[in-house]
């Protein structure tokens, strides 16, 4: 276990309302774009190839698809 | 169309192998002079071990394939004789630029450091590429090439192959006790002995252009991603010899490939690129790209190299180049072995030292590919996200992909290596291609590579010493009276005065290059194979040890 799932933000309605913000105003095609590039700026960050292969499977359950 | 260059056509001549009643038996045949082929016939023409090359055609590539060729080519063609002539005729170059819609991105220098003797590309039409390595050809003794001469049947049998040539004046049978098939991605030869090469082939088209310009662009890799003369697709440009450029149009799937090739459609697509620049059309083709290889390169005494061992996309340049780099690998195991010298385990090692080769080249092939080529709206928008960023941050620079260019496979799990006894940083890990350094010598400057050759080899690195102790010239000559000889090559820090030992050359380590790419100390010593990739290496030498690691490299019985 690399990643980690307990609360680690020290403010967690003050981000989940910055990233809702972040999209304010763009169309679908336009978010979906800035998501990407969120994804990647916090991948690079993050670095640790451990705990970002966690956290896709983490995304990936659940959702199913063949 | 080809203004430039015109296609030689040799004759054919009848050999005497086709009146003798009997089909003759030689030692070595090679199917395909193209540049798999030429490759491995000149390297096994200058270990002494002749060879028939048989190809069903009568000239060099016709029309527009193969433009850039690799370092690690350059210098295996140096050892070969012709990489001079190849650099002298083409244009070199190390720099790369990334467009994405109307601006560029990024630059990328491939070689960003000095004291190699090759430059990390040199573009040059594969028929002028061919040309040189045939004119090399006609200088070597043993290499009796056939042209017109097809091979049509194949039956491989435990001691050989029999095969049926198909020439003007109708068929005849040959015996070989070792064949090469370098037949290309149809390998007629493959195809004779019910082997297939397995992969994927990828769902786009490419329109392949080369124009006749005098442009001012420099000489550089220029790939856009998106841009407004070719919209939602990407393109790549690149220079060869005699102002010809080459450049690369993504079509999409669903192009229609004969209708793209008429002129009225080639020439508004390169007028919105090129604006009003002069041009004239070279050769036009529209290609679909695949990634596939064999199981095995080796099927007993039948071996596959290039393109007919495997196939894969031209992002990131490692069709021909890779195929070169499998010829380097076979010619001194099947010398060794057909002159008696190594057992045929040493062969089997071919095929896997190349598979993975393969294997690696496939996987940055279809990574460029998928990322030049998204499959999905996801990835297309991935795709763009990581462009979009690359500008700005040099992470995503890293993460986009336009093609990673030919580098030379690092064997670190070959069964021929030794493993490190000793600690060593940096890359000349054993399996790793020996890098190039200036070196000076009794004779002048020159490249460590050269120095190197194409037998096994030892660097053995004595710093400043001014005297060799005596334990070490007894090696040194001893190493080089042995039946498979090694040579030593004693590198010294400038100034000292060291004369040659018998059996030895020494060099000087001109710039201090060598010390550090090959992380040398006093007494430091490397085993490179005739290939020149590292095998072995130590703090100390030891002639033992020098003996046990080239039994090993040669897969003989420790004793032997
Ligand atoms: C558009 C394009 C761009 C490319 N760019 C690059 C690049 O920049 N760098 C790079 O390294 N590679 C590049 N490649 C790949 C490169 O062209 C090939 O990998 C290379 O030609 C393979 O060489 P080969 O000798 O294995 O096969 P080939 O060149 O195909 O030669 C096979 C030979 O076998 C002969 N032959 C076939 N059948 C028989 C038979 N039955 N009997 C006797 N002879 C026979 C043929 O006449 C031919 O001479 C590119 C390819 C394409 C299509």
């Amino acid at each position: 276990m690399k990643l980690k799932t307990d609360s680690n933000l020290p403010a967690p309605d003050d981000f989940y309302e910055t990233l809702i913000a972040m999209h304010r105003d763009l169309t679908d095609e336009q978010s979906q774009f800035v998501n990407a590039r969120l994804i990647l700026l916090l991948a690079n960050h993050i670095g640790d190839p451990e705990a970002l292969r966690e956290a896709m499977d983490k995304a990936r359950a659940e959702v199913g698809g063949p | 169309m080809l203004k430039t260059h015109s296609n030689p056509h040799f004759p054919y001549r009848r050999s005497p192998d086709q009146d003798s009643g009997e089909p003759t038996r030689h030692a070595v045949v090679i199917v395909g002079a193209g540049p798999v082929g030429l490759t491995l016939a000149i390297d096994l023409a200058q270990r002494g071990v002749s060879v028939v090359l048989l190809d069903d055609d009568d000239t060099v590539s016709v029309g527009s394939r193969a433009v850039c060729h690799a370092k690690r080519s350059l210098e295996i063609l140096d050892r070969l004789g012709c990489g001079d002539e190849v650099v002298r005729r083409g244009v070199s170059w190390s720099v790369g630029k990334v467009f994405f819609h109307d601006r560029q991105i990024y630059a990328f220098n491939l070689l960003p450091e000095a004291g190699h003797h090759r430059p990390a590309f040199v573009n040059l039409q594969q028929y002028y590429f061919e040309e040189l390595l045939l004119d090399r050809v006609s200088e070597l003794p043993g290499i009796d090439l056939r042209w017109r001469h097809g091979v049509s049947e194949v039956v491989a049998a435990d001691a050989g192959a029999r095969l049926t040539v198909n020439t003007p004046d109708g068929e005849y049978q040959l015996d070989c006790d070792w064949l090469i098939a370098c037949d290309g991605a149809k390998s007629p030869v493959r195809h004779a002995l019910g082997l297939e090469s397995r992969g994927q082939v990828f769902r786009d088209r490419f329109l392949i252009a080369d124009v006749l310009m005098k442009a001012d662009y420099p000489t550089e890799r220029w790939f856009w991603f998106d841009p407004p003369f070719h919209p939602g697709q990407s393109t790549l440009l690149h220079r060869q010899a005699d102002n010809v450029w080459r450049i690369d149009f993504q079509l999409g799937w669903d192009a229609d490939p004969e209708v793209e090739k008429q002129p009225e459609k080639v020439l508004p697509r390169l007028k919105q690129m090129l604006g009003t620049r002069e041009f004239d059309l070279e050769w036009v083709s529209v290609y679909t790209f695949t990634c596939r290889r064999m199981e095995r390169f080796r099927h007993g005494r039948v071996f596959f190299a290039g393109d007919a061992a495997h196939q894969l996309s031209p992002f990131g340049a490692r069709g021909a180049n890779s195929g070169i780099q499998d010829a380097d690998n076979l010619a001194w195991k099947l010398a060794l072995v057909v002159q008696g010298s190594a057992p045929e385990a040493l062969l089997e090692t071919y095929s896997s030292e190349r598979v993975q080769a393969a294997d690696e080249n496939i996987l940055n092939s279809t990574r460029a590919t998928d990322f030049i080529t998204p499959k999905s709206a996801v990835s297309k928008v991935f795709r763009d996200a990581t462009l979009s960023l690359a500008e700005h941050y040099p992470f995503a620079r890293k993460l986009v992909n336009s093609g990673r260019l030919s580098q030379p496979t690092v064997y670190a799990n070959s069964p021929l290596n030794t493993a490190d006894l000793d600690g060593f940083v940096g890359a000349m890990i054993p399996g790793a291609p020996a890098a190039d350094a200036p070196v000076e010598s009794t004779r002048g400057y020159g490249w460590l590579l050269d120095a190197l050759g194409g037998e096994f080899a030892l660097l053995y690195y004595c710093g400043t010493a001014d005297q060799l102790p005596r334990r070490i010239i007894e090696a040194i000559t001893a190493l080089a009276r042995d039946e498979l000889a090694i040579r030593v090559i004693v590198l010294t820090l400038p100034g000292s005065g060291l004369a040659n030992p018998e059996g030895g050359e020494v060099l000087c380590d001109a710039e201090g290059l060598a010390a550090v790419r090959y992380d040398l100390r006093p007494g430091s010593c490397y085993l490179l194979r005739p290939d020149q990739h590292v095998c072995a290496r130590w703090r100390w030498l030891d002639l033992e040890h020098i003996r046990k690691a080239r039994a090993r490299a040669i897969q003989a019985s420790e004793t032997a």
